[in-house]
């Protein structure tokens, strides 16, 4: 089948403000955006910017506004979307060329939270115990692959550049739950702060946007509540 | 051009280029150079384990792991590194549980371990549980860890980073790096007194694979054009249960945990090729199974594919030890693995072969094994080799982590005992003039299809079955798309991420990766491991039990040489499953 895709384009070095572009490819419904991405990119216009690698939702790379959704183009087939397709970048990242954004502030807020395993006792000479039920606890959140879906896709997060977002909140409850760190008490200081979990709304954009199934929305609701009983 | 200056370079940002960082950074300054945001790196899409003897569920031996190491790489392997690996695979895996890694947990909460292909108990009775594993995302997990200690340490990154060209100095040392960031367009060069190269695999010279698109063998191009050999390169393991048509892995772990293979008839074909392993014979194997299979008639309504099946396994087991694999399923093809049949094809997944290293990651060069001084390699990009002909499932996120820490160590040692070497007057010139060439490429040939033609042959012809004819073909087809390569035309003249110029550079590295595959496998008639030829159906130790090590001379000709394999503990055997 023929598929349209209007994709919105900037390159600061020429223009002055993003403008809107259609292509036309040949596709199969089981194709994916970003099969027809690339389509533009070899066989049409050279210069598309946007991020790929791994190309089965696996690696984080191609997060973008696919038809008003946040969606990685690697898993959005156009069986689900028709043949008339807009593509975006993400929003609330500055734009550097096409779709591909400044992914540095995301980072800066992920690196905020300690994302790392806190434990200054000394580790036993094999691994330390953890139940099945212990693992769990947390389980959802080990997901994360750091696509920026759900944070680009708060309106809070639009509002507020500051705010740490969804993603950021997950990778600290990885760590805040989990039975063998140390350190929940000065995670979840980060969290209660000016910028931190109070800046959620219960919007649910982040969890609706989420490639990976993660309950962002309940992680967040979990952190609140470990910040006003003060116990995780 | 920018300069920078550290005491070592670590290019790439997967699990063997991280390992390494997080051993460096606390003694020298580092830099890590890597095209890809680091948690973007090819190690996260691995999946079903990482194997190390620690008999938390049954009785197991590092002993009986070095054997099915050496005896699954088809007796290729070096065996003093298999046991290093082997041995020291325990005490990495504590490490990276106290570095936080999430394994699965037995109810007495210890790592818990399931089976993989080729993993047996006393050297070959019968399957036994050692990968550890933390759901069906072990790479992914092992991904996070380490990026998350990298945050830790503070490592420096320099993301986005493309390397083109290894800097060596005038007597003969590693001295650096040259680099094209994808954000400006600019060259910078990192002056170091030591380099690894962990830049992983090369799958995308093949049609169908479970790489990604930007696994395109960088750092064994960018050696091996400065004379430096590849080792092994004829041994590239095609994984038997990739998505049909898509390549996307399904994990071994599925057939760990129980899952089938049928044929078009329905039938449990693994019973005649390996009555002892069935399904968990070693990869090599089971893929030529399928294909034979196929040959024969057997494949799914007549097609040239076959079936995984799980849905014996039960829901429960399908959704908490196999969710990933399940959601691609469910994603690529709208079926549900716990009610269908899902269709596989065998798909490229792994180079045994690459930059030769002794056991500490330092680059060998010749057959002597002779050093050299600065350069180290580690991951999928090098060999070791403890894979040998084949490797065998979980032993490559064990390879990385190991080699990646040995490497990271010796190369602490190396940095403080050692000045800077000088750097070269035209450190940049090789790269600037062919970026120079390719801002200006007008011709009328286009980089996807040549890739598309390369895709297509080196799959015919230098897959999984090879003969002397068809290989020789390939070789002449490879002059042809290295002729049209020359002729390329671009769009993009710009200097802002220029992912146009990237692809054309990277084509060019795979077709320097093809070569030395094609050659290689053209002079080794013999068939070992993942390397089978048709027109030499047998093993043959008398004339190849040894590396093969390809140059690339001045003149474009690819110049061969052999050395030993190293062999202590096994004499090789027969291989029989
Ligand atoms: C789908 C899949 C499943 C797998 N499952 C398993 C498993 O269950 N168990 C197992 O043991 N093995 C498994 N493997 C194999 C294993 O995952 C890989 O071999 C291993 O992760 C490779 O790690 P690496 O660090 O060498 O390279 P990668 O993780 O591929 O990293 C390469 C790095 O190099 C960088 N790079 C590349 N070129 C350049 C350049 N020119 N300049 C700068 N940087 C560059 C990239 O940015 C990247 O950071 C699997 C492989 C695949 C594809
Ligand atoms: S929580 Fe989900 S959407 Fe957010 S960064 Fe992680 S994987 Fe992406
Ligand atoms: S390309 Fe990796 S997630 Fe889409």
């Amino acid at each position: 089948m023929k598929v349209k895709l209007r994709i919105k384009r900037f390159n600061p070095q020429k223009d002055r403000k993003p403008y809107w572009q259609e292509f036309e490819v040949e596709a199969e419904k089981t194709d994916r955006v970003l099969d027809a991405l690339h389509q533009i990119r070899w066989y049409q216009d050279g210069t598309l910017g946007f991020r790929r690698s791994c190309a089965h939702g696996i690696c984080g790379s191609d997060a973008m506004l696919i038809n008003g959704k946040n969606r990685l183009a690697c898993k959005a087939l156009f069986a689900d979307l028709g043949d008339y397709v807009t593509v975006e970048p993400l929003r609330g990242l500055p734009v550097l060329k096409d779709l591909i954004v400044d992914m540095e502030p995301f980072f800066a807020a992920y690196r905020a939270v300690k994302p790392y395993l806190i434990n200054n006792d000394q580790p036993p000479l094999k691994e330390r115990l953890q139940s099945p039920e212990e693992r769990a606890r947390f389980d959802d959140t080990t997901k994360c692959i750091l696509c920026a879906a759900c944070t680009t896709s708060c309106p809070s997060f639009w509002v507020n550049r500051d705010y740490l977002g969804p993603a950021a909140i997950v990778n600290a409850h990885r760590f805040i739950f989990d039975s063998r760190d140390q350190a929940a008490e000065e995670r979840l200081d980060i969290l209660a702060s000016r910028d931190g979990v109070w800046r959620c709304r219960t919007i649910f954009n982040c969890t609706d946007a989420c490639p990976r199934g993660i309950q962002v929305t309940k992680a967040i609701e979990e952190v609140k509540r470990a910040i006003m009983y003060a116990k995780v | 051009m920018k300069y920078h200056t550290y005491d070592a370079v670590v290019v790439g940002a997967g699990g063997a280029g991280l390992r390494a960082a997080i051993e460096l950074t606390d003694v020298a300054s580092v830099a890590v150079v890597t095209k890809l945001y680091p948690t973007r790196s090819h190690t996260g899409a691995a999946q079903g384990g990482v194997c190390a003897a620690l008999g938390n569920t049954e009785e197991d031996h590092w002993e009986w792991h070095m054997f099915d190491t050496v005896k699954g790489g088809d007796y290729l392997v070096d065996q003093d590194a298999a046991e290093v690996m082997c041995r020291e695979a325990i005490d990495e895996i504590y490490e990276l549980e106290h570095m936080g890694l999430p394994f699965n947990r037995t109810p007495e909460g210890l790592i818990d371990q399931r089976r993989f292909g080729g993993h047996t108990r006393n050297f070959g009775e019968g399957p036994v549980r050692r990968a550890c594993y933390a759901a069906d995302r072990t790479g992914h997990m092992i991904l996070q860890t380490m990026y998350q200690q990298s945050v830790k340490h503070d490592v420096h990154f320099y993301n986005e980073f493309h390397v083109f060209d290894l800097i060596l100095s005038e007597d003969g040392r590693a001295a650096g790096v040259v680099a094209y960031e994808l954000a400006t367009g600019e060259i910078h060069i990192f002056h170091a007194k030591a380099v690894l190269f962990a830049t992983g695999g090369f799958g995308r010279a093949f049609r169908v694979t479970s790489n990604a698109q930007t696994l395109t063998g960088d750092g064994m191009a960018v050696v091996y054009r400065r004379g430096i050999p590849l080792e092994d390169m004829e041994f590239y393991q095609f994984h038997p249960t990739g998505m049909y048509k898509m390549g996307i892995l399904l994990s071994e772990a599925a057939r760990g945990e129980g899952a089938i293979l049928r044929n078009g008839l329905g039938e449990r074909f693994m019973e005649r090729y390996a009555p002892t392993l069935l399904d968990l014979a070693p990869r090599d194997m089971v893929t030529r199974a399928i294909y034979q299979e196929i040959r024969e008639g057997r494949g799914a309504e007549g097609k040239d594919y076959v079936y995984l099946d799980l849905r014996h396994l039960g829901k429960q087991v399908i959704d908490e030890k196999l969710p990933d694999i399940t959601d691609f399923v469910r994603t690529y093809f709208h079926i549900d693995p716990a009610k269908d049949l899902v269709p596989i094809q065998p798909t490229a997944h792994y180079a045994m072969g690459g930059i030769p290293t002794d056991i500490d990651g330092r680059v060998v060069v010749d057959e002597k094994n002779t050093p050299l001084p600065g350069l180290y390699a580690a991951g999928e990009t090098a060999c070791v080799s403890v894979h040998g002909a084949n490797r065998l499932g979980t032993n490559s996120l064990l390879d990385i982590l190991v080699f990646g820490r040995r490497a990271g160590a010796h190369m602490a040692k190396f940095v403080k005992e050692n000045d800077l070497p000088p750097l070269p007057k035209d450190a940049g010139e090789r790269v600037q003039a062919m970026l120079d060439s390719l801002l200006k490429a007008n011709g009328h040939e286009s980089v996807a299809k040549i890739r598309t033609d390369l895709q297509r042959d080196m799959m015919d012809l230098a897959g999984v079955y090879r003969t002397a004819e068809g290989l020789t073909k390939m070789q002449g087809i490879l002059g042809e798309l290295r002729e049209r390569y020359q002729h390329i035309g671009l769009q993009d003249r710009g200097s802002l991420f220029n992912a146009e110029l990237v692809d054309a550079v990277e084509l060019g590295f795979l077709l320097d990766c093809s070569e030395a595959l094609v050659s290689s496998a053209l002079a080794r008639e013999e068939s070992r491991g993942g390397h089978y030829r048709e027109d030499f159906p047998k093993r043959d130790d008398q004339r190849f039990l040894s590396h093969t090590l390809a140059y690339k001379r001045d003149n474009g000709q690819i110049e061969l040489r052999y050395k030993p394999v190293v062999i202590t503990r096994f004499q090789p055997k027969e291989r029989k499953y």
